[in-house]
């Protein structure tokens, strides 16, 4: 009796709670990140700024395939070597209601420089401008100290605030949501930290007005969570479907998948700098005489050595592009000629034999195994295919935070990493990754195998001082050939970006992972 | 009394210094944080900047001492992921873990204890061995395996509740609740019970084990002798003797629940202080994890404490033992 009581309780809450349908105007999106601060200048970490773009604006931002498109600014052009000038929007209101003009872009570039115990301050992007000229409300003019092409590029990670709102405003106040005053097309509502940041429509917005009046960005990182939370109907769309379900919610007829090319890259760097590399010794486990990677001949073999194919076959499921670049089409220094190198076990081990290892030698791999997709997995696959062709490998794998201090000290022979090239352009790969080590001219910086061609060298040099585009496209891509036919770095794939939505909602995937409420559509 | 409680703290100072200078030169080991958060097209002179401007530069013990001295102008430090205090912070995160180990706790006793009585009293009939056989899994089964089948049937299969995060929140006292409202306790119940479970099934057998130990002593075979009814000899003079090792086991456990409900919020979503300390140790968040750490640390002192105190108004012979000396 008791008990047919209570599951008629059940039932009937289950009939009048059970099913709470939002209301059709809103979205709620899983993100897969913890977003740290509301300050959208205190740290430059992609989940905070995935916030950012949903209520601030940049002068200049990259469109879904990562290609500069104006945004604040209409239209930008060198005037003369150094000088940059930028024509701005007008008519832009602020969510307050105030007018956007050049002095709030001055004021945002300035904040940037002065926030306190930042971690990872976007002083990186606005150090290349020596001083800023505002000409009138709508025009201001950049003064580089010699010429600099990526102005624009570096601009696009900058947000514009108000000056007027935001003045002596510091990180705490933008935390507790006081001055969150943007130019984007939602406006700020709440912020409840590690769960939840609401947004809203801002009516007033100048471009494309999104289709939701209120939207959820739930703080899920744990991959089945986010996942459950779609599939039980909590959230309408998540970010970054974990690999291992994504057969299973493809065939699920009430869900979509969306997908798109990641900017980012995973790779191998091969210590190329000391004489006897610290992981590599023969059969015996004695040391080898001389470092086998300053050979070409077994760079190319560990090149050829890996079967990209099996990799997003097997490891990926598909989420991955074989490639032999460092940026994917279309992107700005992406070279055509550069294809994937061919799995060839036969032709790696002559190459070794050819380069004076004909029994190969003793390798440990190392990688981090929780900062890319399966980056453990891929690390155990590609360590099987040396293994294959002679290079015996181990791996060891650990957590980003410990890997990357012993990594950046050139403790490894083979290390893996990723890099997304953020500013939407070639040379954010080209002048950490593989130019020479040269710390002062901020160059190298994570040139962990520290590869050096002086010839690429002269022509990224020229690259970097050529303001126009099509020139310094050739440019950076006859300085990318030239890296990866000396197989300064092992490429192995893209990363495949993943989006999956309720049926009735669309996405216009990105290729710079972020995930944005505007570009979501009912259907 | 007053010396129980100086003495206690005095202890958890030596514990705190202890653990701080552990967690400190651990962390200190492992890496610079500012390696993991700066942009990637930072130089290397940009990198070196901000370690310096976060202090991070200087050589363990001066970092340390700083600490020290900071600690005892009462401020912990400023996280550097979020920027904020890092004890800021955690008090902003605390009511939310409280809440549900509170919840958990309630669960576990509210039920366990009436199981583990049935369980000590019929302990050869079915409904006993009914008990102990499901305690059993809620002893073995991983909370995080349970958590998930909890959201897969509960929320995905059936639809009944909300797969994770908490529920809205009404200010009482100046604490954010969520247990307040319907939608809340919605999103409460899972992961309380996911976080319950295991202490459940420890509360079933320790008091089916006192019960049956307690039915075995002599004043229970008086009490039955003088005609006491079954409810009494149960209800007040078996359940008050084997509360004793209940209470305390009760007591250290909220003390884990607290400390370790890590998992269960991460699976549930629960923005509470669990989920703080992994994204901390994640992102090399020193200050944050030594302020966790120093916070647990208080927290076990002060409910060890509060055990004792019960024990006193529990158990004659602790309180007149105790003034006798």
């Amino acid at each position: 009796m008791q008990f047919r009581r209570l599951t008629a309780f059940f039932i009937s809450s289950v009939l009048t709670i059970g099913f709470t349908f939002s209301h059709a105007a809103d979205l709620r999106v899983g993100v897969g990140a913890d977003i740290t601060s509301m300050d959208p200048h205190f740290v430059n970490l992609f989940p905070n700024n995935g916030v950012a773009e949903h209520i601030y604006s940049k002068l200049v931002t990259l469109d879904s395939d990562s290609r500069l498109i104006p945004d604040l600014a209409e239209s930008w052009k060198t005037i003369d070597p150094t000088t940059w000038e930028f024509k701005l929007r007008k008519g832009v209101k602020f969510h307050d209601g105030s007018d956007f003009t050049a002095a709030d872009v001055v004021f945002s570039l300035e904040r940037v420089g002065k926030i306190p115990n930042s971690p990872g301050p976007f002083t990186v992007y606005t150090k290349a401008i020596a001083s800023s000229e505002v000409v009138d409300n709508y025009t201001i003019r950049f003064k580089t100290a010699a010429p600099y092409p990526l102005l624009p590029n570096d601009l696009s990670t900058i947000y514009i605030l108000s000056k007027k709102v935001a003045a002596n405003a510091t990180t705490e106040d933008f935390n507790a949501g006081k001055v969150n005053i943007g130019t984007g097309p939602f406006k700020f509502v709440e912020f409840k930290r590690g769960d939840r940041v609401e947004l809203a429509r801002n009516e007033t917005y100048w471009g494309k007005k999104p289709a939701w009046e209120r939207v959820t960005l739930r703080i899920l990182p744990n991959d089945p969570t986010r996942l459950a939370a779609l599939l039980s109907g909590d959230v309408d769309a998540i970010e970054n479907i974990p690999t291992p379900d994504l057969a299973k919610i493809k065939a699920n007829p009430n869900l979509s998948t969306f997908t798109k090319t990641s900017h980012r890259i995973i790779f191998f760097h091969l210590d190329q700098l000391h004489d006897q590399t610290p992981f590599a010794t023969d059969k015996d486990g004695k040391d080898l005489d001389k470092n086998p990677f300053k050979d070409l001949r077994v760079r190319q073999a560990i090149s050829k050595a890996i079967d990209r194919d099996a990799i997003n076959s097997r490891v990926m499921e598909g989420l991955s592009l074989p490639t032999g670049n460092l940026v994917p089409s279309p992107m700005f220094g992406h070279v055509p000629g550069l294809t994937p190198e061919k799995y060839d076990l036969e032709g790696a081990k002559k190459l070794l034999a050819e380069a004076g290892f004909p029994n190969g030698f003793n390798l440990t791999l190392h990688a981090p195994n929780n900062r890319y997709v399966n980056d453990d997995q891929i690390a155990q696959a590609v360590a099987q295919m040396l293994t294959r062709a002679g290079i015996t490998t181990k791996v060891v794998t650990m957590p980003m935070g410990v890997y990357l201090g012993h990594a950046s000290k050139l403790e490894y022979s083979m290390a893996m990493l990723g890099w997304g090239a953020s500013t939407g352009e070639s040379s954010s790969a080209l002048r950490p990754l593989l130019a020479t080590y040269a710390p002062e001219k901020g160059l190298g910086s994570f040139n962990w195998g520290r590869y050096s061609n002086p010839a690429m060298d002269t022509v990224l040099a020229k690259a970097m001082s050529t303001i126009d585009d099509k020139e310094r496209e050739a440019l950076l891509q006859r300085a990318a050939t030239l890296a990866m036919k000396d197989i300064g770095l092992v490429p192995l794939h893209h990363q495949i970006n993943t989006w999956a939505t309720r049926k009735g909602v669309v996405y216009t995937p990105r290729t710079d992972e972020y995930t944005l409420s505007q570009e979501f559509q009912p259907k | 009394m007053l010396t129980i409680i100086l003495r206690r703290m005095s202890e958890s100072l030596f514990v705190l210094l202890l653990m701080s200078l552990l967690v400190f030169a651990g962390v200190y080991a492992i890496g610079n944080p500012v390696d993991l958060l700066i942009s990637p097209d930072a130089t290397p002179q940009d990198i070196e900047q901000v370690t310096k401007a976060l202090g991070l530069d200087k050589p363990l013990w001066v970092q340390y001492g700083y600490f020290i001295v900071q600690v005892f102008r009462g401020d912990l430090g400023h996280s550097f992921l979020v920027g904020t205090p890092a004890i800021e912070l955690l008090l902003s995160k605390m009511p939310a873990t409280m809440e549900l180990a509170v919840a958990a706790m309630l669960m576990a006793s509210i039920v366990g204890i009436p199981l583990g009585l049935i369980a000590g009293l019929k302990s050869d009939s079915w409904i006993g061995k009914t008990i102990m056989t499901a305690s059993i899994f809620g002893f073995s089964l991983p909370t995080f395996w349970v958590g998930l089948v909890f959201i897969m049937f509960f929320s995905v299969e059936l639809g009944w509740l909300p797969s994770s995060g908490r529920g809205p929140t009404s200010i009482v006292l100046g604490i954010p609740v969520s247990f307040l409202s319907w939608e809340g306790l919605r999103h409460l119940l899972l992961p309380a019970l996911n976080l319950a479970l295991f202490k459940l099934a420890l509360i079933i057998r320790l008091t089916r084990a006192g019960t049956q130990e307690a039915l075995m002593q002599d004043y229970v075979r008086f009490a039955r002798a003088k005609g006491l009814s079954q409810t009494r000899i149960i209800g007040v003079h078996v359940l008050k003797n084997i509360l004793i090792p209940i209470v305390t086991v009760i007591g250290l456990e909220f003390g884990s629940v607290i400390a370790f409900s890590i998992v269960t919020e991460s699976i549930f979503a629960w923005p509470g202080m669990g989920k703080l300390l992994i994204d901390s140790i994640n992102g090399l968040d020193r200050p944050v994890i030594v302020a966790y750490l120093c916070l647990i640390v208080v927290f076990f002192v002060v409910i060890n404490l509060a055990v004792d105190l019960i024990y006193a108004l529990l158990d004659p012979r602790v309180r007149f033992g105790a003034s006798a000396k």
